[in-house]
């Protein structure tokens, strides 16, 4: 607009909007109008959902002059989304990303590398996953942002009626004591069905427990047909015969939460949400003595002793800043918000320990000193999480493996009947289409 | 009427037609263009052609290209032939879904045939409520697949199914029963929910065939001493076929490629057992993001409909012509 064709209305129109700037304070920081599209899975502690939707997400939109939305869908759909958003070049601005995503969606993702590191240097480094799963070619293509670290929640009333004062340590115990509460109509639950967490959060563990891996460090060749598999796949089969809900092959990950609430079984692997909502809801979830349930509830330490070494799976999270969004400052701008201290602070404490930071710093938050004692647990869980794809890299094959469930499955199709060689020899066959093909 | 000609060698015998009036006036350039029967039938038909090649032409065609390139989410792939083709008949999971399915829709189709002839046959009587028990039959077609479904995932659930619970009380069982847990149980379960689903389909439009025969041929059958079955073989089911193959044609291409039904409720487990060709390839394609793989994997249902359309409708066309 050149000086000299300024007519009353243009002049009218730039006027306002500086008088209207100068009425704010603050000049709007994205064009009128900027919307940002957020999609997440449905947390399994409700208020955490509750705490984004109603007061974060209106909080973010004030402070960075434009629209934030967030959409939280079910977690096992969130992987088809971010597929058919790449491929249509449409959709989401940022994605929730879960475990090492970043290797299989790399070419969509843009480099967060500035924020990662930032945030990772102002609250204590990241944990020692995010590096080998959301780390690729040395560039962060994924923003950590917590982890659900999963432990045993089990009845410790039903455990000392069988004369057990502690959850059971070794593998051994386990199968003695779940055996036995089984007969009594208290079985341990367990998926083994295809479902993001809780089904690969068990399995991977028990496999490594017993000194399986997938490949071999070259993460080129597969080493899953060895001693240590076929052992595993075994004491799988046991503890499924004898102590096991059988109907947990048809589970996803929310059964073993209701099943539980229910009285229906003794333990089962979990994040810290059976507690947190049993107490929440302490009116409704009460066990059969007409007490509220999360006076009897505690927390095991996941994988067990007894095998070659204890390497936990848990569930890693971040978000992920689409390629193709048109808003892909705004959106680094809006990841960077949220990772500010005192707004990530308000998230982490809703949610009680069931999701801690990705950073090391919030281990020493006030917070752990006030929560219940079986939520402790989760405070340093975070510490000692293997990624899938061991001994190798954990790089897109180890998603494609993931995705496939071939690990889950490889135990499902023993505990239905296949001797555990066979099923360990599927496996290997499944893997080397991806790793060697 | 003026004009009427009889239709000729290549017409309709005996049907007549009008033919319009000569025009006397001379026609404007403008409205012969519009008079030209070619371009008039290129516009009328241009909307359903562009409607065809956008929603099912081009779709179908890039399923094509995908299934012969080597194409991941997010990164275009090169030509690999048939490469993925083999990679997939080489899959052990897509050996199993492929035989799911084939179970799930022979027997499928079977049960709704049969049921939805049941059915038909006594809606054909006359008896009180007839309409409302007509009306109410069509419920499990109107009801979205996907909230029928949860409703019966609910019913079949783990740990706390009405069935299991009702059984228990009556005291037929001790133990539950492994509605979805068990990989034989779970494609059962999803051959009952598809049968409920797709019974009232068959029924309905088999009604509207046994309303087309002439009830003379029935009586004169019962004159002539047939009991209820053999009206029944030798009167309704000759002249019945023709309306039931095609149902049947329709049912299984449906069916083959369903998709819903096991996505919501089993999601292919345990262990796989229970997955289609439509729901791997969806997991393959669209889970795990290797989408021509799974391109590869939907486009094998294509030759197996077709030899099966092809061969029900030879039989269709020779019926007619009998």
């Amino acid at each position: 607009m050149s000086r000299q064709n300024l007519d009353r209305r243009q002049f009218l129109k730039v006027s306002g909007a500086a008088a209207g700037i100068l009425a704010v304070g603050q000049a709007p920081a994205f064009a009128q109008g900027a919307k940002l599209h957020i999609v997440r899975w449905v947390d399994f502690i409700p208020e955490a959902d509750v705490e984004l939707k109603t007061r974060q997400m209106p909080e973010a939109s004030k402070a960075l002059g434009a629209e934030i939305q967030l959409e939280t869908i079910n977690a096992n759909d969130v992987q088809p989304r971010i597929t058919a958003a790449v491929q249509s070049q449409s959709g989401a601005d940022i994605f929730h990303l879960f475990y090492n995503w970043p290797q299989l969606y790399q070419s969509a993702l843009v480099d967060v590398s500035d924020l990662a590191e930032k945030v990772a240097k102002e609250q204590g480094g990241f944990y020692g996953v995010f590096t080998p799963s959301f780390r690729v070619g040395g560039r962060w293509l994924g923003m950590p942002h917590s982890i659900v670290g999963n432990a045993i929640a089990y009845r410790r009333s039903w455990f000392r009626e069988i004369g057990l004062e502690q959850f059971p340590k070794t593998w051994d115990e386990l199968r003695k004591a779940t055996a036995t509460l089984k007969k009594k109509g208290k079985p341990y639950g367990q998926t083994l069905g295809h479902t993001f967490g809780d089904a690969p959060t068990w399995s991977y563990p028990l496999l490594w427990s017993f000194g399986g891996a997938e490949t071999d460090q070259s993460g080129k060749k597969v080493a899953i047909n060895s001693k240590g598999a076929v052992e595993s796949v075994k004491y799988m089969q046991a503890l499924w015969k004898e102590g096991c809900d059988e109907g947990g092959l048809a589970w996803d990950d929310t059964n073993n939460n209701r099943a539980f609430h229910a009285g229906d079984i003794c333990a089962t692997l979990n994040g810290a949400s059976i507690y947190i909502v049993a107490k929440r809801q302490k009116d409704k979830i009460k066990d059969e003595k007409g007490e509220p349930m999360f006076q009897d509830i505690d927390h095991a330490i996941y994988p067990l002793a007894g095998g070659v070494g204890q390497y936990p799976l848990y569930f890693s999270n971040g978000h992920g800043i689409m390629k193709y969004s048109k808003n892909q400052k705004l959106a680094k701008d809006f990841l960077a918000w949220l990772h500010k201290k005192e707004n990530f602070e308000k998230w982490f404490q809703v949610c009680e320990g069931y999701s801690v930071a990705a950073t090391t710093t919030w281990e020493k938050h006030p917070m752990w000193e006030k929560i219940d004692k079986p939520l402790q647990l989760f405070r340093t869980a975070a510490r000692n999480t293997r990624i899938f794809g061991h001994s190798g890299p954990s790089t897109g094959k180890a998603t494609e493996a993931f995705s496939k469930y071939i690990i889950v499955d490889m135990f499902a199709k023993a505990v239905q009947g296949l001797k555990a060689e066979d099923a360990v020899k599927w496996a290997e066959g499944e893997l080397k289409k991806i790793y060697e093909g | 009427m003026k004009n009427p000609i009889a239709g000729g060698a290549g017409g309709a015998a005996g049907v007549e037609v009008a033919l319009p009036h000569p025009r006397t006036s001379r026609v404007q350039p403008r409205t012969r263009v519009l008079e030209s029967e070619r371009l008039l039938a290129a516009l009328l038909l241009a909307p359903a052609v562009l409607l065809l090649g956008t929603f099912i032409a081009y779709p179908f065609v890039m399923g094509v290209w995908l299934s012969l390139s080597s194409t991941t989410v997010g990164t275009a792939g090169t030509f690999v032939g048939l490469k993925n083709f083999e990679k997939v008949w080489n899959d052990s999971i897509f050996r199993e879904a492929f035989q799911n399915t084939a179970i799930y829709t022979g027997l499928a189709t079977l049960f709704k045939l049969s049921l939805g002839m049941w059915l038909a046959l006594l809606l054909n009587r006359h008896f009180r409520g007839k309409r409302l028990v007509r009306a109410s039959m069509l419920l499990p077609f109107i009801v979205p697949t996907v909230l029928s479904t949860y409703a019966w995932r609910w019913m079949f659930d783990p740990t706390f199914s009405v069935l299991n619970w009702t059984l228990y009380k009556l005291g037929f069982i001790a133990d539950k029963l492994p509605f979805l847990s068990d990989g034989v149980w779970g494609l059962g379960c999803a051959i009952v929910v598809n049968t409920w689903r797709g019974m009232p389909f068959f029924a309905i439009t088999l009604l509207a065939g046994l309303q087309t025969i002439n009830p003379d041929l029935h009586e004169a059958a019962s004159l002539d001493g047939a009991n209820a079955w053999e009206r029944f073989w030798y009167v309704t089911w000759p002249l019945l076929k023709p309306v039931t193959l095609v149902v049947v044609v329709f049912s299984v291409i449906q069916t083959f490629s369903d998709f819903q039904l096991i996505y919501v409720l089993t999601g292919g487990g345990p262990a796989n057992s229970t997955h289609l060709i439509a729901t791997y390839a969806y997991q393959i394609g669209v889970a795990t993001g290797l989408l021509g793989e799974g391109a590869a994997i939907s486009l094998f249902m294509l030759p197996v409909l077709f030899i099966v359309v092809w061969l029900q409708l030879r039989y269709l066309r020779r019926l007619e012509g009998a």
